[in-house]
């Protein structure tokens, strides 16, 4: 079973809510933070034998030598990562998206394998947590690509917790595409329920199976619960404001390792879940 | 013309409301909302639309059932797996780049540019704002906040506007580059958790990285003083400005609810002031008076 945790607005609490329910539960479990432009699991998830593989994707490499200047390859590429100047092909690698068309269509085989970093991914473990993370190259552009390299660590049968990047647009749905549910987390703010509501579309247009927590219960209104009553959406947790929560929070500890309380609330919300897709046919 | 991004890396940590809040402060100046993704300001300035037009994202290929013969060179092509083995394209998959097109021997596969949003100009309480909403799940929000950044400077100097005040996206990946490229200075609102400053320090990488000055606020303070202290000698470790902290404070939220700015919720209060000091650093700040440079036009 695979678990996305999200939400539309950022810093609503999607990783209070992943860290908190991964280090909640007795069996082993992957964690991955897909949010590679600003992981922040590793600072909760301490991981143990940590290590690092760089990541990189194609990009296409002009051998001057036997290109004729014929500009086909600009002529294909839809996203002007090749340009013809005179008979020079000039490559702007960090516009490419590898799709290999400028290397399919080249009539010289001109065109040879070059690499763009995308950033890394960290992998290592934490008690019953195998846990990896995304790191995005600072200065790169695109983050599907290396949060799909992310997801393809996703073993069949596992049980995998995915910390989501905040949005509606292509890293969102890259996260959430694979998941058999979505937890979305949210605030009872004008800002959470405006964007929750965007969530909530791309969710359903994906087809996924959902249910909310809603962190910062006590503040802001009541427009969220009656949001959730009129869209049928199940409330599995609630987090109240407080402020020993947020001093946790900001110093990397997780509630669930100093409050019993906390642990079995989770736990709970992992029975939840569990319950929802059972309903929905998936195998937990 | 003057642009001064607000960002954060991390979401959630006061970026809307106190561009909203800056909103109310700054004379002779222009909005835009650059989360385009998740736009919220239009939350605090209920603009009055006066212009509306489309955004016209990226391709997406077709299949033509009828003339598709079946022959798999466009599904062996995808380096995507946009296509299935019965022909059919999954646009949530599908990069947009016509390698099938391109190689598709029956002419069978379309791939026509499609709508993915819009973009507007409408009318505050605090002046012009630009601002957009892409489709959900939609690509090339970087290239819809290059439109509407395009669109504040054009309005700008249509207008005699000396300041854009740009709402920024949260991350560090392509719509925080289209926003922040070329812009005059960021300013990151920055919240004293190990998160807060984690983040800070990548979307300070990317500022420096593109070469633009960056000044650091940092909001909520006073829920760690000890992070707000790690921060700030952080900041100066790395030639940020400190333009100020502003207290943790529940106003910000009832204002919020109450779809006002903090200077209309509260005037003359102590935040109020504390952000108006902080909206005087940013103005005096150096990054903010120094001769405008002369941009290329970038090539296309």
């Amino acid at each position: 079973m695979i678990i996305s945790v999200a939400s539309g607005k950022g810093g609503t609490g999607k990783t209070t809510v992943s860290t908190n329910l991964a280090a909640s539960l007795d069996r082993e479990l992957r964690l991955l933070d897909c949010d590679v432009e600003e992981p922040n699991v590793h600072l909760f998830i301490k991981p143990e034998h940590q290590h690092s593989s760089v990541q990189t994707t194609f990009v296409p490499v002009i051998d001057a030598s036997r290109c004729t200047g014929c500009g086909e390859c600009a002529a294909l590429c839809e996203f002007n990562a090749l340009a013809v100047i005179g008979k020079k092909v000039l490559v702007f690698p960090e516009l490419c998206h590898s799709c290999l068309g400028c290397q399919m269509i080249c009539p010289e085989a001109a065109i040879s394998d070059g690499k763009r970093e995308l950033g890394t991914i960290e992998t290592g473990t934490w008690r019953h947590i195998l846990f990896s993370y995304g790191r995005l190259r600072v200065g790169e552009a695109m983050s599907p690509p290396l949060i799909s390299r992310v997801q393809a660590l996703i073993q069949p049968q596992e049980l995998v917790i995915v910390d989501a990047p905040p949005g509606t647009s292509c890293p969102a749905i890259a996260a959430m595409k694979h998941s058999d549910f979505v937890l979305l987390v949210t605030e009872p703010t004008p800002f959470g329920l405006h964007d929750l509501k965007l969530t909530v579309e791309a969710v359903r247009q994906l087809g996924k199976p959902c249910g909310l927590v809603i962190n910062r219960a006590d503040i802001g209104n009541h427009d969220v619960y009656r949001y959730a009553e009129r869209e049928s959406l199940p409330i599995l947790m609630e987090i109240p404001f407080q402020r020993s929560i947020a001093e946790l929070y900001s110093k990397g500890r997780l509630l669930v390792e100093e409050s019993e309380e906390w642990r079995r609330s989770y736990a709970q919300l992992f029975d939840k879940i569990s319950a929802i897709c059972a309903a929905e046919e998936v195998t937990p | 013309m003057k642009e001064l991004v607000v960002i954060s890396g991390k979401g959630g940590t006061g970026k809307t409301s106190i561009t909203a809040a800056f909103a109310s402060l700054a004379q002779n100046s222009l909005l835009c909302d650059s989360d385009v993704d998740a736009a919220d300001l239009h939350l605090l300035l209920c603009p009055q639309v006066r212009e509306q037009h489309d955004f016209i994202g990226g391709s997406k290929a077709e299949i033509d059932q009828q003339r598709c013969t079946g022959c798999g060179i466009c599904v062996e092509r995808c380096q995507f797996s946009a296509i299935s083995k019965d022909f059919v394209v999954d646009p949530l998959e599908c990069e947009g780049c016509g390698v099938c097109r391109a190689f598709c021997p029956d002419d069978a596969i379309t791939f026509t540019p499609r709508t993915c949003g819009a973009w507007f100009i409408s009318d505050t309480r605090f002046g012009p704002m630009v601002h957009a909403r892409l489709g959900i799940g939609e690509e090339n929000s970087g290239k819809l906040v290059s439109v509407i950044r395009k669109a504040a400077r054009e309005l700008a100097e249509d207008r005699g506007y000396r300041l854009t005040v740009t709402d920024g996206p949260p991350g560090i990946g392509c719509p925080v580059i289209a926003a922040i490229t070329g812009a005059t200075a960021v300013l990151i609102v920055v919240e004293p958790t190990l998160s807060g400053l984690h983040d800070m320090e990548r979307v300070a990488d990317l500022a420096a990285h593109f070469r633009i000055p960056a000044m650091v606020c940092i909001n909520k303070y006073d829920l760690n003083r000890d992070m707000t202290a790690v921060i700030e000698a952080q900041s100066s470790r790395r030639d940020l400005l400190s333009v100020g902290r502003i207290p943790f404070d529940s106003s910000f939220t009832r204002a919020m609810v109450e779809a006002q700015t903090i200077h209309e919720y509260s005037p003359g209060s102590d935040l109020s002031k504390i952000v108006e000091s902080i909206w005087h650093n940013i103005m005096t700040a150096e990054c903010m008076n120094k001769p405008e440079r002369h941009v290329l036009p970038t090539i296309r």
